[in-house]
């Protein structure tokens, strides 16, 4: 009896055990390592010394170079949220509406990129927004203006690049949430004289809140985050996070350095989840008190 | 009548959604069209078409090396994190137990972490444990970031499923081993395929996490494109990218078959 009241309360442990090893071997471990590289003195000719100091995330802290490097990441990232979500609305509206057939095969459309490598959705825009590219070709052809504009190499061409990588996120999100909209509602609206906009603003959009604040966060955590569409596009010209962690560790060699702020952008990363988390809370007490 | 009206799109939302629709397609369309160009610079438009860019890919014993050392990584991971991800979701959707939600928080962190955050640990792991150009610890950690993709879709298939035959295999005196192979698994086993093909599409796209320890012996197709991609214009990244996404439009097929796109995309139940 004991022995199998022991077997039942063991099993999930035994169940999980292979994949919590796997986890703590790989993922708590080497987390911990990164961390404790973070404080290790480093000397240029010499390398990384057995010895610690804060000194690199005093450096991250107060040093203007990185305090814009995390500024610019994140106004990027705000940007490319603010985007998905203007345009991640209205296509959803638009999804909600259309013959079961165009919806299946639109989702499709929309939402297959994501599985395609985002190297060569990248590489696609990199193509697109060159100097002679056809985005530059059509701009000037159209008279919109004088000269090829800059793309490559710019914020402007980043942000562009990630709105498109993104928005099926956001897409998601905003569609989930509209499953448990009552389409009742918005008739109902309706039929009492409300008009389209009005209807939107007062009965659709409190609805759909929470889908778009779940979507802004995944989105503006996957842009703070992403690696490849800065790197191709923004280059040089444009660092973001990343990059500098990149250049740190295989560029400057200067691993200490590039895992304090690899650990800052983690914390950030995490704080404004559990803070956009918490806000939502707080906003949902306010709505049904 | 006029709710109807409401249902329909208008012609300044079909116009929105057709634009969108092109900005959607429009990267993956031009590398298509620019992997048929003749010339030796990356040109659109252009005038010849030529396969030479097919042709040159075949020249390029890297990319080939590049291209099979991905599908053997994505096979083995995509595998090992079936291996250990079905037992954990059958742990989470069938007991209650202490540390539950701390369990399932622990196995779905690899979603939630920066990939840069993981390929900068693991480039230390792997010099701290001497395990760097090691294509088995390549598996081990590809393993580990699509495990959540795994897991989630098994416990799709877990959740909402009776019991009834279980039992009854159990009660005639099957053991729990030949009950799950035999009853259980074949239930769940859409939701297991199709996280499996789930996570091989995952770990054979990844690049932020890989970049940082792949070696010249290791290096993966999308590492290498990479590496082509922000350092030179070469026109042979636009074929091995056609070849990408046709490949990736039939594992989509495949996807859509076994357990339909819907529910990977929208997680749809």
């Amino acid at each position: 009896m004991a022995d199998a009241a022991l077997r039942q309360s063991s099993a999930p442990w035994l169940l999980s055990l292979p994949s919590l090893l796997l986890f703590v071997g790989l993922l708590a471990v080497p987390m911990a390592l990164t961390a404790v590289l973070s404080f290790h003195v480093f000397e240029g000719m010499r390398g990384i010394q057995p010895t610690f100091t804060i000194a690199n995330y005093v450096q991250v802290l107060t040093d203007g170079y990185y305090y814009e490097l995390f500024l610019r990441t994140g106004l990027m990232s705000l940007g490319v949220t603010a985007i998905c979500v203007l345009i991640g609305v209205p296509e959803t509206l638009i999804l909600a509406k259309m013959r079961p057939a165009l919806q299946g095969t639109f989702f499709v459309v929309i939402l297959g990129p994501l599985l395609i490598s985002v190297v060569v959705r990248t590489l696609g825009w990199q193509i697109l927004l060159g100097r002679q590219g056809p985005v530059n070709s059509a701009l000037l052809s159209l008279g919109l203006v004088e000269e090829p504009v800059r793309f490559l190499y710019s914020m402007t061409g980043v942000v562009i690049v990630l709105t498109h990588v993104l928005l099926p996120f956001m897409i998601v999100a905003i569609w989930s949430a509209l499953q448990k909209l009552d389409g009742q509602v918005a008739h109902a609206a309706r039929s009492l004289g409300a008009g389209p906009i009005t209807t939107f603003r007062r009965v659709v959009l409190p609805q759909l809140m929470p889908g778009i604040l779940s979507g802004a966060i995944i989105v503006f955590t996957l842009a703070a985050s992403a690696f490849a569409t800065p790197a191709i596009i923004g280059g040089r010209r444009v660092k973001v996070v990343t990059t500098a962690i990149y250049d740190e560790f295989l560029t400057s060699l200067n691993w200490p350095l590039g895992a304090a702020i690899a650990i800052m952008l983690l914390i950030a990363i995490v704080a404004v989840v559990l803070g956009s988390n918490r806000l939502v809370e707080l906003r949902f007490k306010q709505v049904f008190a | 009548m006029s709710n109807k009206r409401i249902d329909q799109n208008g012609p300044f939302a079909l116009a929105f959604h057709v634009l969108l629709t092109a900005f959607i397609l429009a990267p993956l369309v031009v590398v298509v069209v620019a992997s048929f160009s003749d010339k030796d610079f990356i040109s659109m438009p252009f005038d010849g078409a030529s396969l030479r860019w097919y042709r040159e890919i075949l020249d390029a014993p890297e990319l080939i090396s590049a291209f099979w050392l991905s599908i053997r990584l994505a096979f083995a991971s995509a595998t090992l994190a079936a291996v250990v991800a079905v037992p954990a979701a059958l742990a989470i959707a069938r007991h209650r137990f202490v540390g539950r939600d701390a369990v399932m928080a622990f196995l779905m962190s690899p979603m939630m972490i920066p990939h840069v955050v993981l390929g900068v640990a693991f480039l230390r792991f792997f010099s701290i444990m001497g395990w760097t150009g090691s294509f088995f610890a390549m598996v081990l950690v590809h393993a580990l970031i699509v495990v959540p993709f795994s897991l989630r879709l098994t416990l799709a298939a877990v959740i909402g499923l009776e019991r009834d035959a279980e039992n009854a295999a159990r009660s005639l005196g099957a053991s729990r081993f030949v009950a799950f192979r035999r009853i259980l698994l074949p239930l769940i086993m859409p939701g297991v395929a199709g996280g499996w093909v789930l996570c091989f599409i995952q770990s054979f796209d990844e690049v932020t996490m890989t970049i940082f320890v792949a070696t010249p012996g290791t290096t993966t197709l999308p590492v290498a494109l990479y590496h082509r991609i922000a350092f030179l214009s070469d026109p042979v990244t636009t074929s091995v990218s056609t070849v990408m996404i046709v490949g990736t439009v039939v594992f989509m097929f495949a996807l859509d078959r076994i357990v339909g796109l819907d529910k990977v995309l929208i997680g749809k139940k």
